[in-house]
């Protein structure tokens, strides 16, 4: 079987002041092996949140209150914590946003590269300095032995990112989360890592989802994008799919949005209005508001997932009339 | 680092001198006579010149001040007023009491509010983070004298577990042990709040940070993550507490010496403030200055050691 990671109707909420309120509205979305999936979305859409429930790493007020989480055919919704933390790390990683706040800056980056491997793989503590070695060398990183000894502080932020990958990498893991690895990267750096990341990938025969807010950053890396508003997913599809033949009027945005380096002075036309609040109650579909095509029908009634082909979906009712379309013409 | 401790040692001499005198001019300037003290209510006017002169009081205050410095460059702390005996003799006898009793105190208030202040911050708004929080708040608002007192009626009167006062055993020792576990609780337990109340709230802030997330999506055990990966972050501004905590232990020492009755320096001080000693309570206020300045010296060197950030070069 091929499929590593499946994720049905899951909805993750948060126990807010104002009651319980969901970030995360029944989304779906599968991953296989060797396989990259973006998700895309504007910031506060609910990618984070989306990846923390796989790993089980939710803020502490918050809960998967409905759906299943399928890793190589086990269910982790129903495991318990010590269960979980023997995944993690091991056979799911994850890679986080800020490498300047995600290294904790008291020990070496030694000590916090062996810890996985003397943790899940029972290494020795020398057994796993050859393997740092090994690690460090791996990620691109000059002079591994002397690194072992410095402190998180003494390295750049690419360095940084450099170690959190080979930390996540450090058991082989099936599946890599990478929650934006390069937003707080400049240029360079950030196509090296998401260079880096790509020819692990295919070394290791790893499963990626990468979280990003750039289309830059999809364009390069994705097999399959799934795009995200409001907590759900508004199109899926293949990157062929999402950048020739983006359905969604979102998606559409997004892609507007992209800085256009040919023709500097046709970008960012950005999507105008915003995210609504995650207590904000909206009657039909959550994008209407901000949508330029919306119709009397999109206020009324939530749009279902529109199957455009095996791969691509949209979650947008101006996919009704080419669905039909598309039904009859092929029945008669 | 060594550049530290040169610095620190130079700041200590010139804050031993800033000290000095202030207190030397504190003492003359304040109302009271050495030599009336001394002479006693009988004593005629030409007695207490006698004295006097004999102590070299009468001579001009900066010209004393000037001399006693001289002598304290040398090692000589001067002559007590009252019995003769030599300062620094007094304070050698004296002083292990008060440092065991600080320390003990200190030990007391670290293993306490250490992990009470953790295992509140993990569990927050658990009963147990709630009961903890009211008692270091209590802990806080009891005086010393007020604790000591009930201490002493609960366990030594009533119970007739541990000994009334007094430190005359060594440390080391079942009976010295015994005898300085109140005294210990009695000083430790303001500082145990202070230091609990810091590390929750210091703890709470740790476990959100990002590399603590990080550590879990490694796998790295719940206990690990909590008394390795935060603890040594949260341990950075608790030091600071510590430190600044051994500063108001020494000074609670001379209540808690006095509560039971121990012969510490705090009760020469006491004892030589009412005899207006003044070597006496110079030399004692000498050596408090000194000790405050080596416990933030080596509270800077162990900042140091566990924040790998901080370098003093
Ligand atoms: N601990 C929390 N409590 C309440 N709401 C939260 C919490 N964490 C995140 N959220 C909300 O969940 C939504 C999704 O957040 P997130 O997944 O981090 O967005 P992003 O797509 O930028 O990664 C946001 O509206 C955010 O405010
Ligand atoms: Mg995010």
């Amino acid at each position: 079987m091929n499929q590593l990671l499946e994720v049905n109707d899951l909805v993750t909420s948060f126990r807010t002041a104002e009651g319980k309120l969901s970030a995360v509205r029944g989304v779906s979305f599968s991953v296989d092996k060797g396989e990259t999936l973006c998700i895309v979305g504007e910031s506060g859409c609910g990618k984070s949140i989306t990846t923390l429930s796989v790993m089980g790493l939710l803020p502490s007020n918050g809960e998967i209150s409905r759906g299943s989480i399928q890793f190589s055919g086990e269910e982790l919704t129903t495991k318990n914590e010590e269960e979980l933390r023997k995944l993690r790390g091991n056979e799911i990683s994850m890679i986080f946003q800020e490498p300047m706040t995600a290294l904790n800056p008291v020990f070496t980056i030694g000590y916090q590269l062996r810890e996985p491997l003397m943790i899940h793989k029972r290494l020795s503590k020398r057994e796993a300095t050859q393997k740092a070695i090994t690690l460090l060398d791996q990620v691109g990183i000059p002079h591994p032995v002397s690194k072992l000894k410095q402190f998180p502080h003494e390295l750049s932020g690419g360095m940084r990112q450099r170690v959190m990958i080979a930390m996540a990498l450090a058991c082989n893991p099936s599946l890599l989360i990478a929650d934006e690895p390069t937003t707080a990267l400049d240029v360079t750096i950030q196509a090296q890592i998401l260079d880096l990341i790509d020819d692990l990938k295919a070394d290791l025969g790893m499963g990626v989802v990468m979280v990003t807010h750039d289309m830059g950053v999809v364009a390069e890396v994705a097999d399959r994008v799934m795009v995200m508003y409001a907590g759900e997913v508004v199109e899926v599809g293949t990157v062929t799919e999402i950048f020739e033949a983006p359905k969604h009027p979102y998606t559409r945005g997004l892609l507007a949005s992209v800085p256009n380096i040919d023709d500097p002075d046709h970008s960012m036309e950005a999507i105008p209005g915003s995210l609504p609040n995650l207590s904000e109650e909206i009657q039909g579909c959550r994008f209407h508001p901000r949508c330029p095509f919306a119709m009397d029908k999109c206020m009324e009634m939530e749009p279902p997932l529109f199957e455009l082909s095996s791969e691509h979906q949209s979650k947008c009712w101006l996919q009704e009339v080419k669905h039909y379309d598309k039904q009859s013409a092929t029945s008669s | 680092m060594l550049g530290l401790i040169v610095r620190r040692l130079l700041q200590l001499v010139l804050l031993l001198f800033g000290i000095s005198f202030l207190v030397f001019m504190s003492m003359h300037l304040a109302p009271g006579d050495p030599a009336s003290i001394i002479g006693g209510p009988t004593a005629t006017e030409s007695d207490l010149a006698a004295i006097r002169e004999e102590l070299g009081l009468n001579r001009p205050v900066l010209t004393q001040y000037v001399d006693y410095i001289a002598g304290v460059l040398h090692g000589d702390l001067g002559y007590s007023f009252q019995n003769n005996q030599s300062v620094s003799s007094a304070i050698m006898t004296r002083f292990p009491q008060t440092f065991n009793l600080a320390i003990a105190s200190m030990i007391v208030a670290i293993l306490i509010g250490v992990p009470a202040g953790i295992i509140s911050a993990t569990k927050q708004n658990s009963w147990f983070d709630v009961s903890s929080t009211t008692v270091a708040l209590a802990g806080i608002s009891i005086p010393n004298f007020w604790l000591g007192a009930m201490l002493i009626l609960i366990f030594s009167v009533q119970l007739q577990w541990l000994p009334v006062g007094g430190l005359s055993a060594p440390f080391w020792t079942i009976e010295g042990m015994k005898q300085l576990i109140l005294p210990a609780i009695t000083l430790g337990t303001a500082s145990a709040a202070m230091i609990a109340r810091m590390s929750r709230s210091t703890m709470l802030e740790v476990i959100r940070a990002d590399y603590i997330r990080t550590a879990r999506a490694k796998g790295v055990r719940k206990r690990a993550v909590t008394w390795v990966h935060a603890l040594r972050n949260a341990m950075i501004p608790v030091i600071t507490v510590i430190g600044l905590n051994f500063g108001f232990l020494l000074g609670g020492t001379i209540i808690t010496e006095q509560v039971f009755a121990i012969n510490g320096v705090g009760r020469l001080m006491i004892d030589a403030i009412a005899a207006r000693d003044f070597p006496v309570v110079q030399g004692t206020v000498l050596l408090v200055a000194t000790l405050f300045v080596v416990v933030n010296l080596i509270v800077d060197i162990v900042y140091a050691v566990i924040d790998p950030r901080i370098s003093y070069d």
